[in-house]
């Protein structure tokens, strides 16, 4: 079959929809290795886009590549728990013995190494992926071995099958974990109870949604439940975001392998009460591999009569569809996520409108997170009394949490919302713990002081993740790997984050060379000011947050890499605070810096 | 209550599903900024023009006005943010204001001169930039490019081209992809006559064989600094 014959039968699948463009980019690639300007130019024809556009959407991700990178494309997970369990080593090893710079493909065009975000394997690094599939565990003889197949060109299906081998690691279970429902129970319960009973059980249960931000998925329901659709393509759509890209998350990963069916049923209980024929599944470019597995899900629950028209017997339709990322975590917002779904770069939307009136194709969709979907169905199944009776009074059920870095057991712990910091440590094995950074580089890092507050929405609010650091470890490095990844994922849209993220990232560069002064601290903290008010969406707003919160915590981690410090830095820290006290109603003595944490 | 706000203190008439920028505009208010265009839809990317309201930052381009909402705009903390936002434009791009045509009819250096922007302030990025001089009647120099945005919408808006998309990510990825497989403006059906081709905010499209017809000091924004030119007709 010719490249062209290749690519037209891609867009025959996809019926020459430009909203389907990641999934014809993705598969028209899978074949071709990279895509070429003849290769965009014959896609934007047969969907009918400006070429521009197609390009536009082709560049901005980092699994699609505009010129060619090689037969093996081998990307190296970054985050800062791949870095305490020895990536760069390795990399550079493997460089060295492949005779490559990083990010540089070699000159036969066999070979490209460089590194990526966040791969979601931070309980089993150091991960790679190879071709956009996933490797975990690796280790200086797999690097060797690695390089071996590579040169000799051996098919990734024939690499050993348990490099591919991907853990679950479930560590502690709760309600959710440790459902005893059987496919379509919760289903069935919802029918029996109807879209509006179901609505209000679901606003009695009080749940709020598991991605970090916490909104109420009731209202959320509500809202695109009571929205109307708009045009010839009115309809309702329940997007499931399984887009997983904060560092140091990794618990969607394990519901989608091993509870996907309680996944797929929350879509399908959120249809029934949205009123939508049709769900959508996101899943990030990294978990590639699932996409297999999820697909054969879709198929046994539509022969069960759980998918599908008439399910259960009754006049209720639903379908589910998985589109795939490639690599954005931008796309995690829930306007770029949709903007994604459509074909287009994943930038977010301006707001309001918000996606339950003008989501997908302008229609009224309700975004939720994996595990507010699959908790969704312990609701339908045991009722709200039985779901708040769980957790606290303003944080009802668990919350799973993704625990990796220096402890003895890391993988999936899941709790009944009020566990506290100090508990999880125990549980997880982790001795001499220095500082969590709790929810990701995004979340807030906390300091031994802290180790008694709770994993709740009114305490420690979090989507899940949670990396440990132990003595040893520089809280400096840590924060300088952060904002690496945030001047990687900015999606450049907006001037504070596009240009902010990067002179922060040289900033933190700057004083790691130990050529930075009290004056680059003052720098950090104007750039946080900037980005915190005036960026478009929360990724720059809360790009400085692990800086801002290192720097008041750990100090002295940044000052003995300063040249100097006999200069008074004319802002005041503790000032800046006095809006954090009067939001949180705390005016004593710990909620100031010279009597309180910095201490 | 009537359908006035205040901004900076001054009572602003505005019709329902106004934006602030819009009404502001219409009453002779200037609210710094660079990708909004009174004839096309809004981008909201630059952040020039955020200002405070009730207290908390947003754009003045996409938050619609409400009775009686007081708005912070030229303040001191304003428009050092904006000063700031300034010089990450200045110094993410190529920017030689005596060498550029441009120099004289340039939002950017005009909203510079406005806010006071003494120097760049952050090293510069220095970033490799193509130009484009494959059209007869038209230059691209991307180097001055400050990703607002407006090429695209008033090709696509304006002229039903769609010659121009944003594409790319972060600092350096994000660029102005032109709709032809060579990437050349020759390779596209762009005219010079395009509305597109005199909405640059900055030196990035130019006409050809133009040069100094209007000599340096009797320029746009040499004859009177750009919040004195608050018009809903803007160039």
């Amino acid at each position: 079959m010719s490249d062209t014959d290749m690519i037209d039968a891609v867009l025959d699948r996809h019926h020459h929809d430009g909203t389907r463009l990641m999934q014809i980019l993705r598969e028209t690639q899978e074949q071709l290795g990279w895509l070429s300007p003849a290769t965009l130019t014959h896609i934007a024809k047969a969907i009918a886009w400006p070429r521009a556009q197609v390009e536009g959407t082709a560049d901005f991700y980092s699994f699609f590549h505009t010129r060619p990178l090689g037969r093996y494309r081998v990307l190296w997970s970054d985050n800062i728990t791949d870095r305490m369990l020895g990536n760069t080593d390795l990399l550079e090893a493997m460089c060295k013995k492949l005779w490559l710079e990083p990010g540089r493909v070699s000159e036969d065009g066999l070979v490209s190494v460089d590194v990526t975000s966040c791969t979601g394997m931070c309980d089993q690094g150091p991960a790679v992926l190879v071709n956009c599939r996933a490797i975990t565990r690796m280790t200086p003889a797999r690097v060797g071995e690695m390089v071996g197949l590579i040169r000799s060109e051996t098919p990734l299906a024939e690499w050993p099958a348990e490099w591919f081998a991907v853990d679950d690691n479930i560590r502690r279970k709760d309600i959710l974990l440790a459902h005893d429902l059987v496919p379509g129970q919760a289903l069935a319960a919802a029918l029996e109870r109807g879209a509006e009973k179901m609505l209000a059980e679901i606003k009695a249960a009080r749940l709020r949604g598991r991605g970090g931000a916490g909104f109420a998925t009731g209202l959320k329901w509500e809202a695109c439940r009571s929205a109307a659709g708009h045009g010839a393509g009115a309809a309702h759509y329940v997007v499931c975001n399984a887009d997983e890209g904060e560092p140091g998350t990794f618990k969607d990963r394990v519901l989608l392998t091993s509870y996907a069916g309680l996944v797929f049923e929350g879509m399908s209980i959120a249809g029934l009460v949205v009123g939508a024929k049709k769900g959508l599944l996101y899943l990030r470019g990294e978990y590639r591999y699932l996409l297999e597995p999820l697909e054969s899900a879709l198929a046994v629950r539509r022969d069960a009569k759980l998918l599908g028209k008439n399910i259960l017997g009754t006049d209720f339709e639903f379908d589910i569809e998985i589109h795939l990322g490639a690599g954005a975590y931008i796309c995690g917002e829930e306007s770029a996520l949709i903007e994604s779904l459509e074909g287009k770069p994943g930038r977010p939307r301006i707001r309001p409108p918000f996606p339950v009136t003008h989501g997908y194709l302008d229609q009224p969709t309700t975004v939720n997170n994996v595990e507010t979907l699959a908790a969704s169905c312990l609701i339908a199944a045991h009722g709200s009394d039985w779901y708040a009776q769980h957790g606290t009074e303003k944080s009802t059920g668990s919350k799973i949490l993704s625990v990796s870095g220096d402890c003895e057991r890391p993988g999936i712990y899941e709790y009944p919302y009020g566990v506290a910091v100090r508990q999880v440590l125990e549980d997880c094995g982790a001795s001499d713990c220095q500082a969590v950074q709790i929810s990701g580089p995004s979340g807030m890092c906390a300091a031994e002081a802290e180790f008694d507050r709770k994993i709740a929405f009114e305490d420690i609010p979090t989507a899940g993740a949670f990396m440990v650091f132990d003595e040893t470890r520089d809280m400096f490095e840590v924060a300088r790997n952060f904002a690496h990844f945030f001047a990687h994922e900015s999606c450049g849209f907006c001037t504070p984050c596009r240009v902010g993220t990067t002179l922060v990232r040289n900033l933190m560069d700057k004083i790691a060379r130990n050529h930075g002064s009290p004056y680059d601290i003052d720098e950090l903290f104007k750039l946080h000011r900037l980005m915190q008010g005036a960026s478009h969406c929360g990724l720059g707003n809360t790009a400085c947050n692990p800086i801002f919160d290192t720097l008041n915590k750990f100090r002295p981690a940044y000052e003995h890499r300063l040249m100097s410090l006999d200069y008074e830095p004319a802002f005041d820290l503790d000032a800046a605070l006095s809006q954090a006290r009067q939001m949180t109603g705390r005016d004593d003595a710990a909620a100031h810096l010279k009597n309180g944490a910095e201490a | 209550m009537n359908n006035t706000f205040q901004l900076d203190g001054e009572e602003i008439p505005f019709t329902p599903g106004q934006t602030i920028m819009q009404a502001a505009t219409a009453h002779g208010s200037y609210i710094p900024h660079l990708c909004w265009h009174p004839d096309f839809s809004v981008h909201g990317s630059c952040k020039l023009c955020t200002v405070k309201v009730n207290g908390r930052f947003g754009s003045s381009c996409t938050m619609e006005a409400q009775p009686g909402m007081e708005v912070e705009n030229r303040t001191a903390e304003l428009d050092d943010k904006r000063r700031t936002l300034l010089q990450m434009l200045f110094v993410e791009g190529n920017h030689f204001c005596p060498s550029c045509e441009k120099s004289g009819d340039c939002k950017l250096q005009a909203t510079a001169y406005e806010l006071k922007m003494m120097s760049p302030h952050f090293d510069m990025f220095y970033p490799d930039r193509p130009v484009d001089a494959s059209h007869p009647d038209i230059l691209l120099d991307f180097n001055r490019c400050i990703m607002c945005g407006l090429c695209v919408a008033a090709s696509r808006e304006a002229d039903g081209k769609n010659i121009f998309a944003m594409g790319g990510r972060g600092l350096l990825g994000r660029r102005v992809h032109v709709s032809s497989e060579s990437g050349k403006l020759a390779d596209t059906d762009f005219a010079a006559t395009d509305r597109a081709a005199s909405i640059c905010p900055v030196g990035v499209i130019l006409s050809k064989r133009r040069g100094f017809v209007v000599p340096i000091g009797r320029r746009t924004y040499d004859l009177a600094p750009i919040s004195a030119q608050v018009t809903e007709k803007a160039p």
